[in-house]
């Protein structure tokens, strides 16, 4: 497993000013030969990737690449995994999903997650705070002003866009620095995937750091850093965004359109 | 005196007070197998056995420790939710993966077990709690036994502040949510296996609390609360199953139904019930305030 060589090469000893360089400069979450199984059946087969702090970051690939298990694996809530997730230089793997949730990761699932039993506030409210620093609920209905009109209103009767909204908007109160967003595009009319690219930049610009899976190339392209393409459980490539234009035609190959 | 339909006042009204406060019973009890069911996935057969063990825990403090009614009225219920919270750690936490037959084949077991326990113990023949407030109030057309008049309002109270606690509170959020979306309610930092325990220790608590109630109204045996779970049962399919107002209003309204019954025609007062559960379940089978899932 090349990954366990990897990590024990880079254990050489430093100065203490270096170290103080390197902890600045560590990446904020670093994936390493992480592996997963649903039941019988292995999804990932050692993913490498990390983040840097304040990066935005997406996960391309076609269905069934492992985008999804590999957010799922981060958050801790697969049934299997092994390898190396680290987290501000803390190993998750091995610790169940509310402990790794308050050390800062927040997660906004792709089928949404939308508390029918709730209403829209509730839902809002749910997330605990885990670290001082986030958003107010008055931030929050300002960047989403729909949600506020609609707060009394039970979860899931909100339109696509809107759930998809307060999907997100539930976990800017948290003050978790990481987040994790599963396809929030999916499924939404170009107008409200305008108006989500805008608030993943102002996440960003507000110092949020976020790894996106999006199959939505086109709009991956307008928000992130950087890309990593999976393919069968693997990370395969990593493109940076100034450089799209020149692999347009390679990214094409991987994702098949 | 007036008569209605040929019935005597004294025999409707005092039928209709029996039905409440059997309603107030069956209010309180399917309030907690609803609530347990929603987070647990379990159908809680342990709930008589638990019922009688609040009973005997307030008939115990009373014989041997000489604690009062009213303070037992609340250490009962802390006592036997305890043991709740021990049987979820040490057993029902291990078969919520499993189907539901299991949970009903533990629960059920754990019943027998414990009911034979007591039964052994101290026979079942029962033992009188005595009344903490004797007396009562001829209201004219009948005669009011002021603790059947408080069990009732108590009863009202109680099931109030559940349904408060599950619909109005932070803490109630997360309950339902977790009912909902367990994964995903771990994943925002909450510890459900922790909510899922305490959800148990209430619930259980709940049913010790309804018979620290009872205890001065019937005997406190081994039995006594064998036969009214499976009223009780009935009662939860009616309303729907997970569903808090649901089963306060199924449980106080069957209550009445049945006291009714009986005024009218009697041979079919035990049946009644179970009459009702088969109409509802032909006509709405998710019972008539349950969502299908």
């Amino acid at each position: 497993m090349p990954w366990c060589r990897k990590s024990r090469q880079s254990s050489k000893p430093m100065s203490v000013p270096v170290m103080a360089e390197a902890l600045l400069k560590a990446p904020l979450l670093k994936v390493d030969g992480l592996q997963a199984w649903y039941g019988e059946s292995h999804i990932l087969h050692g993913v490498d990737f990390e983040i840097g702090h304040g990066e935005l970051v997406t996960l391309l690939g076609r269905n069934g690449a492992g985008k999804t298990t590999t957010l799922k694996s981060v958050m801790g809530i697969v049934e299997k995994r092994s390898g190396s997730v680290t987290f501000e230089g803390r190993q998750l793997v091995g610790h169940p999903s509310n402990e790794i949730a308050r050390l800062g990761i927040a997660y906004c699932p792709e089928e949404r997650g939308i508390f029918s039993s709730l209403n829209v506030e509730e839902n809002l409210l749910l997330p605990p705070v885990v670290k001082p620093g986030g958003m107010s609920l008055a931030e929050i209905y300002q960047l989403f002003p729909n949600l506020e009109e609609r707060k009394r209103s039970q979860g899931t009767k909100l339109s696509g866009g809107e759930q998809q909204m307060l999907a997100i908007g539930r976990i800017l109160r948290t003050g978790a620095p990481l987040l994790l967003l599963d396809e929030p595009t999916e499924g939404l009319a170009p107008v409200i995937v305008q108006r989500i690219g805008e608030i993943i930049r102002e996440l960003k610009s507000r110092g949020f750091t976020i790894l996106l899976v999006e199959q939505n190339f086109h709009f991956a392209a307008t928000v992130a850093d950087r890309h990593y393409v999976m393919e069968d459980g693997r990370v395969v490539d990593m493109i940076a965004s100034a450089d799209v234009q020149q692999n347009i035609g390679k990214l094409q190959a991987y994702l098949g359109v | 005196m007036f008569e209605l339909l040929g019935i005597p006042p004294q025999a409707l009204f005092g039928q209709l007070l029996l039905g409440l406060i059997n309603g107030a019973f069956y209010a309180m009890l399917s309030l907690g197998l609803a609530v347990i069911f929603g987070m647990l996935n379990v159908i809680n057969f342990t709930h008589g056995a638990q019922y009688m063990m609040g009973a005997f825990a307030a008939w115990l403090m009373l014989t041997i420790l000489d604690i009062p009614f009213w303070v037992a009225l609340v250490l009962a219920p802390i006592v036997v939710g305890l043991f709740g919270v021990v049987l979820e750690k040490v057993m029902l936490k291990r078969i919520y993966h499993l189907d539901h037959l299991y949970g009903f084949l533990l629960t059920f077991g754990l019943a027998l077990v414990i009911e034979g326990l007591f039964q052994w113990k101290w026979g079942s023949s029962g033992a009188p709690y005595p009344s903490p407030i004797p007396g009562g109030t001829n209201l004219g057309f009948m005669f009011l036994p002021t603790y059947r008049g408080f069990v009732v309002v108590a009863a009202l109270v109680i099931c109030l502040v559940t349904w408060y606690g599950i619909e109005r509170t932070r803490l109630g959020a997360y309950l339902r949510a977790a009912t909902e979306n367990p994964t995903l309610v771990r994943a925002f930092g909450i510890n459900v296996p922790r909510l899922i325990t305490l959800t148990y220790g209430l619930g259980v608590g709940l049913a010790a609390l309804a018979g620290v109630l009872a205890a001065p109204i019937q005997q406190v045996s081994a039995l006594m609360g064998t036969n009214l779970v499976l009223v009780v049962f009935a009662v939860v399919v009616i309303g729907g199953m997970g569903s808090i107002m649901g089963s306060i209003v199924t449980g106080f309204g069957l209550g009445l139904v049945e006291g009714l019954t009986k005024v009218f025609y009697p041979p079919a007062s035990n049946t009644v019930i179970f009459v009702v559960m088969a109409i509802v379940l032909l006509v709405k089978p998710a019972g008539l305030f349950g969502q299908t899932k």
